[in-house]
């Protein structure tokens, strides 16, 4: 074998591939091949880093040396200069936004700083289209050591012991669902991976499945044996390509491997997965509404109980994770309950998984210690807002969840606290917001989502958010009264009280969290109608200052509707009938004479 | 491939592949093992660097010692190239001059195996980005 002196991975992520990592990897290995590197250096394409604001990512090792955002072209530099001559890259190399100072070690980096990874242990280490990697690195252990050590009601006690809560949105405790799923006796049992993953702007279990799927195989075959089942679907969305195949790669390795298959590792116990395609539907990623699209029916929940682990996947006992749930098992498994049990607060046990997004500077996947607080999430891992802008708010839970304030900043994340503070944890989507937000058009926002994604077999899901959104569309239009707020609170309660399932049941949370942290706005929109953010179109009126501008012409010129008139070198003036508030002259003006009202 | 027919059938396995990842492994906790920079100017170079930085890695591999050896620029030593530096676990790093593989074998066979020191050192002053 080849004694490497240098590995040199490149992240794979569907971030960083879209920015041709795939073609750096291959330049890599060309010129590898060119100069006769083979045998010293190997390029892998791993999964992903968590950085993707700084993608594509290259990482040597053992240097640890964090090259971002790497073009193709750079792979001659990184070859001539790091791995030659043992230079490393400066211009390639991470500058702290702070110190200004270059930093090679991603240890060093204050995005990783803060961080744990579990769920994400082997995502941006491993070639996730290698099982042997895998098995290298301990995969698979803990399916072994569970088939060969320990009986069902032990795997599940560990489990149970852990703390392990479900990381789909509502938190069940993991041990417990499988108990209650083993104890029904059935002649077919079904365990579900639920890889839909619906909340705009959420990749945490893409980014699992695309860097880690062995993880996933395995924990599945280890609930298998737990509740008795022994067959696995996983029910994952077809816009996840890439996820989509590495699972099939590694499923038809652990097969070739007997690792999936009939008696595994010689115990006599059967188990194997299969793929579902969802189009992507929000409510798909619900169970009971994922149990019939998988079954072939429409994608629409039904009433609960019974339970999917009662009734489920054809009727039969079913138990559906979550892919980070699953996630964590297997090191559950190998390193214990109690190791488990020592990471993060009193009733959310281990860590979560969130995709930072919006207004901050380090965009990207990161896993935190459960009770991190927000602060910590935002200003030291995140790095802060944007442009050196004013920290507004932060949406946890997506549609189903809530916008938290400056107030929330010390809040730790955990399940219970996030719902005390009137959101929730969700599958870990965070979007931060800055001053530039107008938190009744976000509110806005998440309805008309709902609106879309509502699958209208319930009324107060189907009419209640399209009521509700009306009114916020008619507040965002400066036509609002004061009588609508109260009566969005009404419909609120309304809905969440009737609503057949999670989906209508958790779809004012966007609208009751802002209504009580961001009182003031809606008061603005609806009395003096204002916008402070100026996002509000209908509410805005763009002014040109007489005495500042000069009838330089140059914002006449580039409106799109002729809305401004004036004589050369005479202040002009903007026809607010005819303006579209595209903001074109605003961008023009370098005298700063155009204002927004 | 054959199946793997049990969890020891497993464990050895994975102890057999363990060498694929090691490299990685290692650098994910580097002070707990021994680490060799190689100082690479370009003086560095034409007197041997290279050539000591891959005897040390292989022959390191070959007597399964952890370790991490890397290149690094310029130690600043030019009138002593090639030089290295050796940390090991838990003490102060220790710079070597004129190293060609002859010396560096002593400094496998003495100084990381034993924890003898052996000629060469020189006063550590030099900086590198990390
Ligand atoms: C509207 C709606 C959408 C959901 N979407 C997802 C999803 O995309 N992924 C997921 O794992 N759970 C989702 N859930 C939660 C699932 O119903 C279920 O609770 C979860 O898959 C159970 O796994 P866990 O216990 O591991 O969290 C959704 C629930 C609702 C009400």
């Amino acid at each position: 074998m080849a004694s490497y002196k240098y590995h040199i991975l490149v992240c794979g992520g569907t971030g960083c591939h879209s920015s041709q990592s795939n073609v750096i990897a291959e330049r890599l290995n060309e010129i590898i091949a060119d100069k006769h590197l083979e045998n010293d250096v190997k390029v892998v394409a791993s999964g992903c880093f968590g950085f993707c604001e700084k993608g594509p990512i290259v990482k040597i090792m053992p240097d640890n040396t964090f090259y971002v955002g790497v073009k193709p072209e750079d792979a001659d530099i990184i070859i001539a200069e790091h791995i030659i001559k043992g230079r490393k890259v400066e211009k390639l190399l991470y500058v702290d936004p702070d110190t200004k100072k270059h930093i090679s070690d991603s240890k060093h980096m204050g995005f990783y700083q803060k961080q744990m990874r579990i769920a994400l242990r082997n995502c941006g280490f491993i070639d996730p289209e290698n099982i042997e990697e895998s098995i290298a690195r301990g995969a698979y252990e803990g399916l072994g050591k569970v088939l060969s050590d320990m009986t069902p009601a032990e795997c599940i006690n560990v489990v149970k012991q852990s703390g392990l809560r479900g990381r789909g949105g509502a938190g069940f405790p993991t041990g417990l669902k499988w108990e209650l799923c083993a104890k029904n006796s059935a002649d077919q049992k079904y365990v579900v991976c639920n890889a839909d993953e619906g909340d705009p702007g959420a990749f945490m279990d893409r980014s699992i499945m695309e860097g880690d799927p062995h993880s996933i195989v395995e924990a599945m075959a280890i609930c298998g044996y737990s509740i008795g089942a022994t067959k696995g679907l996983v029910y994952i969305r077809a816009e996840y390509p890439l996820a989509i195949k590495r699972l099939q790669i590694a499923i038809s390795q652990a097969r070739e491997y007997g690792l999936l298959g009939k008696d595994i590792l010689g115990s006599g116990f059967d188990f194997d997965i299969e793929l579902r395609y969802g189009a992507g539907a929000f409510v798909c990623g619900e169970e009971t509404a994922l149990i019939h699209s998988m079954e072939g029916k429409r994608g629409e929940p039904t009433f609960k109980p019974p339970f999917p682990a009662v009734s489920g996947y054809l009727a039969k006992p079913t138990n559906v994770n979550n892919v980070e749930t699953f996630a964590n098992v297997p090191i559950i498994i190998t390193k214990g309950a109690e190791w488990f049990a020592s990471i993060g607060s009193e009733k959310s046990k281990g860590t979560k998984v969130f995709a930072l997004a919006g207004q901050i500077n380090n965009v990207g996947l990161i896993e935190v210690p459960m009770g991190t607080t927000l602060r910590d999430i935002i200003f030291e891992i995140g790095g802060g807002i944007k442009n050196g802008r004013e920290f507004k708010a932060v949406q946890t839970g997506g549609p189903s969840g809530g916008c938290l304030t400056k107030k929330h900043l010390d809040t730790p994340i955990d399940y219970d606290s996030l719902v005390a503070a009137g959101s929730m944890m969700g599958s870990g989507g965070m979007v931060v917001m800055d001053e530039t937000s107008c938190m009744v058009a976000i509110a806005k926002f998440y309805l008309e989502f709902t609106c879309e994604e509502s699958c209208g077999k319930c009324s107060p899901c189907r009419i209640g958010n399209k009521r509700m959104y009306e009114i916020l569309d008619k507040i965002t239009k400066g036509k609002g009264k004061m009588e609508d707020l109260e009566e969005l609170r009404n419909l609120a309660s309304v809905i969440k009280d009737t609503a057949l399932c999670g989906l209508g049941q958790t779809s004012p949370n966007p609208v009751l969290s802002t209504l009580d942290n961001f009182w003031d706005e809606y008061v603005e929109h609806v009395v003096d109608h204002k916008c402070r953010a100026g996002v509000c179109k209908s509410l805005m009126r763009y002014e040109i200052d007489p005495i500042k501008c000069i009838g330089c012409g140059a914002c006449s010129r580039v409106c799109p509707q002729d809305a401004i008139s004036g004589e050369k070198k005479m202040a002009h003036s903007i026809d607010t009938a005819k303006c579209i508030k595209c903001g074109a002259c605003y961008e023009k003006c370098k005298f700063g004479a155009i204002s927004i009202k | 491939m054959a199946k793997i027919k049990s969890l020891n059938d497993l464990r050895n396995m994975q102890s057999d592949l363990q060498a694929k990842i090691n490299l990685r492994e290692r650098a994910d906790h580097p002070e707990s093992m021994v680490q060799i920079k190689v100082g690479m100017a370009t003086s560095g170079i034409a007197s041997g660097a290279k050539e000591v930085f891959n005897y040390l890695s292989e022959e390191l591999q070959k007597r399964n010692i952890d370790a991490i050896v890397t290149q690094t620029g310029d130690m600043g030593y030019c009138f002593a190239e090639p030089t290295i530096e050796v940390t090991l676990p838990g003490q102060e790093p220790i710079v070597f001059g004129y190293v060609n593989i002859a010396k560096a074998k002593e400094i496998i066979d003495k100084y990381i195996m034993n924890g003898e020191l052996v000629e060469g050192i020189i006063p550590k002053n030099y900086k590198t980005i990390d």
